[in-house]
């Protein structure tokens, strides 16, 4: 194999890694941020009074959720744009 | 197709210290920190036993932020309200600044968190071992057996970082994202400019096309536009215009379908993503304070 090729199946690899570990990193958030965000809906049908702090409570376990996810998309792009 | 995906740009290097860089970032975060000290000087200032509308709105913030502290960590810890105000407040400004165009957000730089994490972490050492003493705090890594030891210094290290990671990583990612849509939907334009300039007859035909509908629409049926309807065909009367630009060759590669759109990914990546990560930030450094600083009379008792 000569060296453009190799260069060229180098980029499609990364291409495909990056796109494995972003796809891959995003079903953990998701199943979770839709169980808390179902779950604190529950809440608020149940206890509509207790809205507001389950609310921001539901916001910030969100955020705490998507780490995982935001982990793996720093992994996607580091393989895309910093191992060129 | 080029993104560059760049951190950010050093300006350049004061020789001290081995080479200390001012960078992009270092700029925004003076000046984030210039507007802060400002608006705190000139919204603390002059304060009146019947205050007026404006300090009205600063005591009604002021109040919000303390008692989120104190519902959070407890009333002893009140003392925590300004840095946790500091950190809220310059993240949110930090993030808010990349929205000026020529500044870059601070939060989009690595460094900055992770100075903020490393900040919250010293503070809960510093109380740890001052509540605890340094024999007990070491001792509380080998609980609850002695195997775990090295599980426990991993989670020790790896909460700042993952604190870092979350903030920078919401933030850096959201510029990342609006730049790749930034890019696909000048690419996308021009393809679509390409398909109409062929000859100039045909966006000629498109701009008569757009002008015709709204003359008959203000003269036949006498009756305002909606927005919406005058938003589409505005647009459409600009592509025309674009695309006779395009084929008479006078100006080339106007990105006209990236004019609105992103502004709606900057309304969510900037604007909802900044603030939730900035109070998630905030509250999680309230918690991990305030597990270290538990109430007066169990730190009593613990001695």
């Amino acid at each position: 194999m000569d060296v453009s090729a190799a260069e060229a199946l180098a980029v499609g690899l990364r291409a495909i890694g990056a796109g494995l570990c972003m796809g891959l990193g995003a079903i953990g958030p998701g199943v979770g941020e839709g169980n808390a965000v179902g779950k604190a809906l529950e809440g608020m049908a149940r206890q509509p009074e207790s809205a507001s702090t389950l609310r921001t409570n539901m916001i910030l376990g969100c955020g705490i959720t998507e780490t995982t996810g935001i982990y793996s998309l720093i992994i996607a792009f580091l393989i895309l744009f910093a191992m060129g | 197709m080029d993104i560059s995906i760049n951190g950010a740009y050093i300006y350049f290097t004061i020789p001290i210290f081995g080479g200390i860089n001012v960078t992009q970032t270092t700029l925004s975060l003076l000046i984030v920190t210039i507007i802060l000290c400002v608006a705190g000087v000139l919204l603390g200032r002059n304060l009146k036993t019947h205050p007026g509308k404006l300090q009205v709105l600063v005591e009604k913030g002021v109040e919000m932020l303390r008692g989120l502290v104190t519902s959070s960590m407890g009333e002893h810890n009140a003392c925590w309200t300004p840095y946790i105000g500091t950190i809220f407040l310059s993240s949110i400004c930090g993030s808010l600044i990349g929205m000026t165009g020529f500044l870059r957000s601070t939060t989009a730089d690595l460094s900055v968190v992770l100075t903020w994490a490393i900040m919250t972490t010293a503070i809960i050492w510093y109380n740890n071992i001052r509540h605890m003493g340094v024999l007990k705090w070491l001792k509380g890594f080998t609980e609850p057996v002695f195997i775990m030891t090295p599980m426990n210094l991993i989670s020790e290290i790896a909460q700042p970082i993952s604190m870092a990671f979350r903030h920078f990583g919401n933030v850096f990612g959201g510029s990342i994202i609006t730049a790749i849509v930034y890019t696909a939907l000048s690419l996308l334009s021009s393809l679509l400019l390409n398909l109409v300039s062929g000859t100039v007859i045909i966006p000629i035909v498109i701009v008569l096309l757009g002008v015709g509908i709204i003359l008959y629409q203000k003269f036949k049926k006498k009756k305002q536009i909606g927005v919406f309807k005058g938003i589409l065909l505005g647009i459409f009367i600009a592509f025309g215009a674009c695309g006779i630009l395009e084929a008479t060759g006078l100006l080339s590669g106007i990105p006209i379908l990236s004019l609105g759109i992103p502004a709606l990914l900057s309304v969510y990546f900037d604007l909802f993503s900044g603030f939730v990560q900035a109070f998630v930030f905030s509250l999680l450094s309230m918690i991990y304070i305030g597990q270290a600083c538990p109430p007066p009379e169990t730190a009593v008792e613990t001695k």
